[in-house]
């Protein structure tokens, strides 16, 4: 059967659920058969934020072990961490800046080093896309825009058959006006790489 | 406009399963609708909220669940279509309700939503809500995704007003929380309830001899029930081959593409058993006629599993039914489609090869923290520094039970919405520790009041400190009786809580600025000096600061740095704040920053170490 499997992670105020959102939106528009899944509540309080989106010819919202096509991680610990759920075959898309959580930043845990983190992610998959998503965000005008950045990336490299113009479209039409040219601007970024 | 009331029918929406519920009331002609709020329920309450804001259906956020629902049933019993929505332990709150209300019925449609949280996403347990069901004789409606929830809604509400009685309406997170593209259907408009009550005592006033002739008529109700079931379209099979697999819920998906999967498309008959009580026996018996065996796939308890075969025992069926067990359906958690291939693939003999895995290495733990400039960790500094050491900490429901995370350590007991109060009573009663209770603001007028007056009624010795933020902070900032601030800025409360502890016969209370260290502390330290025993309350008043920006739009003007006089003592870090990093580099040298970006400028730490200072943020 022909699908599309992505888990999406990052933490808590990073914008994981807004793309995850974006991407069914777009999927909806683009005429596939679209199911998202998204876990609220307690797990936004700067803890992990977990999401997937799952387009053609599948029932099932969430993404079981070994099973996703593509990882869309937002921080590359949460990368390794979601890691259980790809495969030999997946593609990996992460952003390389690290967000220290509260155990390490009170000397409690310690943060491995990134790249030899970022190496064994790459040396299991299929594909793996790192970058700055920090950086281009900033460039575009809102470290808040890493989500669009992130997405550009999706758009350029996901082979997902929903054309990039389409997404254009739902950043114009669903996220909030004031931020509009930051985020087009963060997601050309993204699609440029 | 909100996208809820789009008016143009057949239109496809990507709707999250609780927006699919709140139109599907809207299409079925509800006008009234209560909640208290709770994960993964709250969007229904919130959505229907908004939505009241602009038309004149009336909702309100109750005080808890039993509010809801007794509030819910004077509007159904008055003829009006409503709506009550709870997470699944709500309902336990609203049982008392529940288990008499289906004696009683209703006259206008009423649907009960009740979300389950398998794997405890947002929870203190993971039961099983079905048996509810079961338990109050009312009709229960599963779906397994958006679209079959707004379905559901609109059968729902038309079960119940043809039935007069109120039909429960079971999600799980995963229906809560996905989102498909549901298609929308006529929606009429969306008027003010027009109820008329009618007086009846002798069918609407539950004394025993009522009770029991009301009782007889829920047995006939549900004779009816089960000829509804029998022929209802959510009650379906699909595929003609002799492996069977009987589900429900989410769990369907789940089937369906483990079958693809599998290649067994030919081979299998599903069973999907959407209205699952009263339960369809006829259908059940026909289907393990046709099936050489089944494969019960559900989440959590062997419901569907022990009810079929107790059908296949009284249709006198020998053929093997399972569920749950080692190879099979766990019964703890939420299940996946993973699970599920595994499990078919062991009952039915197929060769599956194992899920790939990738090596996965160790990465460090983020659990969820209070957010920085939270109030609540002021107060647990404060107390933390002054009390006993051997204090027992009873704890409540809330984003404040974070504080049971090191290093605040501030949590030692709960089970559940207001058991910080009754049990700190219960531990005054039994054992010789101090005790400091906390409770915040919406679970105190939840369920913490009564035990307050059970408290002080009995004589029990201890301190509550209520933590008002001002707000119901977990849920998504939804107002309480209490509530001093709006987006307009400043309010009277409805109900200040400190009326309420006063009222309640309390005669030692303080109400304190958590974000004020010093003087928190002095007063505090007064209050526990003090000679009187019995129950003493800390009203520890601040608002939550993500409602402050949100909500009331409030600007920050500073934020604070550790500065060169730091001389890594590391007091700071003992207020677990997010924006405080500590760091050692691998030579070993140590330092402590704050991020800037993260910094809220609440000051706290700056109180707390003299080498903190303030300056303007960027």
């Amino acid at each position: 059967m022909s699908s599309w499997r992505i888990f999406c992670t990052g933490v808590g105020g990073q914008g994981t659920l807004l793309a995850t959102y974006l991407i069914g939106e777009a999927a909806l528009k683009a005429g596939l058969p679209v199911m998202v899944s998204e876990i609220h509540g307690m797990a936004q309080r700067g803890g992990v934020v977990e999401s997937a989106v799952v387009m053609g010819d599948r029932k099932s919202p969430i993404i079981s072990d070994g099973e996703a096509d593509i990882l869309l991680a937002f921080e590359p610990s949460e990368a390794m961490r979601a890691l259980r759920k790809c495969n030999s075959e997946t593609l990996v898309i992460s952003n390389i800046v690290p967000l220290i959580p509260f155990t390490v930043s009170s000397g409690k845990e310690s943060y491995p080093e990134v790249d030899k983190l970022l190496d064994s992610i790459r040396n299991q998959v299929r594909r793996f896309i790192g970058f700055n998503a920090l950086e281009l965000a900033r460039k575009a005008g809102s470290e808040l825009s890493q989500n669009m950045v992130i997405l550009g990336v999706l758009f350029k490299h996901g082979g997902l058959p929903i054309d990039a113009e389409i997404m254009r479209d739902m950043i114009r039409t669903k996220t909030k006006k004031a931020f509009l040219d930051v985020n087009l601007r963060a997601f050309e970024l993204g699609y440029s790489l | 406009m909100n996208h809820l009331l789009e008016r143009e029918t057949g239109k496809k929406l990507l709707l999250l399963g609780n927006e699919a519920i709140i139109r599907g009331g809207l299409e079925a002609g509800v006008r009234f609708a209560t909640a208290y709020p709770g994960t993964p329920s709250t969007e229904i309450a919130d959505g229907f909220y908004h939505i009241s804001l602009q038309e004149p259906l009336y909702f309100e956020y109750s005080v808890n669940e039993k509010v809801a629902l007794e509030t819910a049933a004077g509007a159904a019993i008055s003829g009006v279509r409503t709506l009550c929505c709870m997470k699944h332990v709500g309902l336990n709150v609203a049982a008392d309700a529940l288990m008499t209300l289906a004696y009683v019925g209703v006259k206008g449609g009423m649907v009960i939503v009740t979300a389950d949280d398998p794997s405890l996403h947002s929870s203190q347990n993971e039961q099983d809500n079905r048996y509810y069901a079961r338990l109050s004789g009312l009709p229960m409606l599963e779906p397994a995704d958006p679209q079959m929830a707004k379905e559901m809604t609109i059968a729902g509400i038309e079960l119940s007003e043809i039935n007069q009685i109120p039909v429960l309406l079971r999600t799980t997170t995963r229906v809560n929380h996905s989102r498909c593209a549901v298609t929308l259907g006529d929606l009429p408009e969306i008027k003010a309830p027009e109820g008329n009550f009618e007086k009846d005592p002798f069918n609407l006033v539950v004394v025993p001899m009522v009770g029991r002739q009301l009782h007889l008529r829920l047995l006939e109700k549900k004779k009816k029930l089960q000829e509804e079931s029998e022929k209802s379209p959510f009650n379906f099979t699909e595929g003609t081959g002799k492996w069977g697999i009987v589900t429900s819920g989410v769990s369907y998906n789940y089937v369906l593409d483990a079958v693809e999967d599998l290649g067994i498309k030919d081979k299998v008959t599903i069973f999907y058993i959407g209205m699952s009580h009263p339960f369809p026996t006829q259908i059940a018996t026909d289907f393990l006629n046709k099936v050489e065996s089944v494969l019960v796939v559900e989440e959590l308890e062997p419901y569907l599993e022990e009810t079929l075969k107790v059908t296949a025992f009284e249709a006198s069926i020998e053929k093997e039914i399972a569920g749950k067990g080692d190879n099979l359906i766990p019964r703890h958690f939420e299940i996946d489609p993973g699970i599920v291939k595994k499990a078919i693939s062991n009952f039915f003999n197929l060769e599956s090869p194992p899920a790939e895995t990738l090596s996965v290495s160790e990465v460090p733990s983020r659990p969820p923290n209070l957010c920085p400039g939270c109030p609540h960790r002021a107060t647990y500094y404060i107390i933390k520094k002054i009390v006993n050491p051997e204090t027992i900490y009873p704890t409540d429901i809330g984003c404040y039970t974070l504080g049971v995370l090191p290093p605040l350590s501030m949590a030692d007991f709960l089970i559940c919405m207001g058991s910080s109060v009754s049990s700190a009573g219960g531990f005054s009663k039994a054992q010789k520790k101090p005790i400091v209770a906390f409770i915040g603001d919406s679970t105190f007028f939840h369920s913490g009041i009564t035990g307050l007056i059970n408290a002080v009624t009995n004589d029990h010795n201890f301190v509550l400190v209520i933590l008002d933020n001002g707000t119901t902070a977990m849920t998504g900032h939804q107002p309480h009786p209490g509530v001093e601030f709006g987006p307009q800025g400043k309010i009277e409360p409805k109900v200040k809580i400190e009326d309420v502890v006063k009222g309640c016969g309390v005669k030692s209370v303080a109400v304190i600025n958590p974000l004020q260290i010093k003087k928190s502390t002095e007063t505090i330290q007064k209050l526990l000096d003090s000679d009187s025993r019995g129950v003493k309350v800390i009203i520890a008043k601040s608002p939550c600061p993500l409602y402050e920006r949100r909500v009331m739009g409030k600007k920050q003007k500073i934020v604070f740095e550790i500065t060169d006089e730091c001389d890594l003592c590391k007091d700071c870090l003992e207020l677990a704040c997010p924006a405080i990093f500590y760091e050692k580099a691998r030579e070993g040298e140590e330092r402590i920053f704050i991020n800037e970006t993260l910094c809220s400028g609440c000051s706290v730490c700056a109180q707390v170490c003299t080498a903190i200072k303030a300056k303007k943020k960027n």
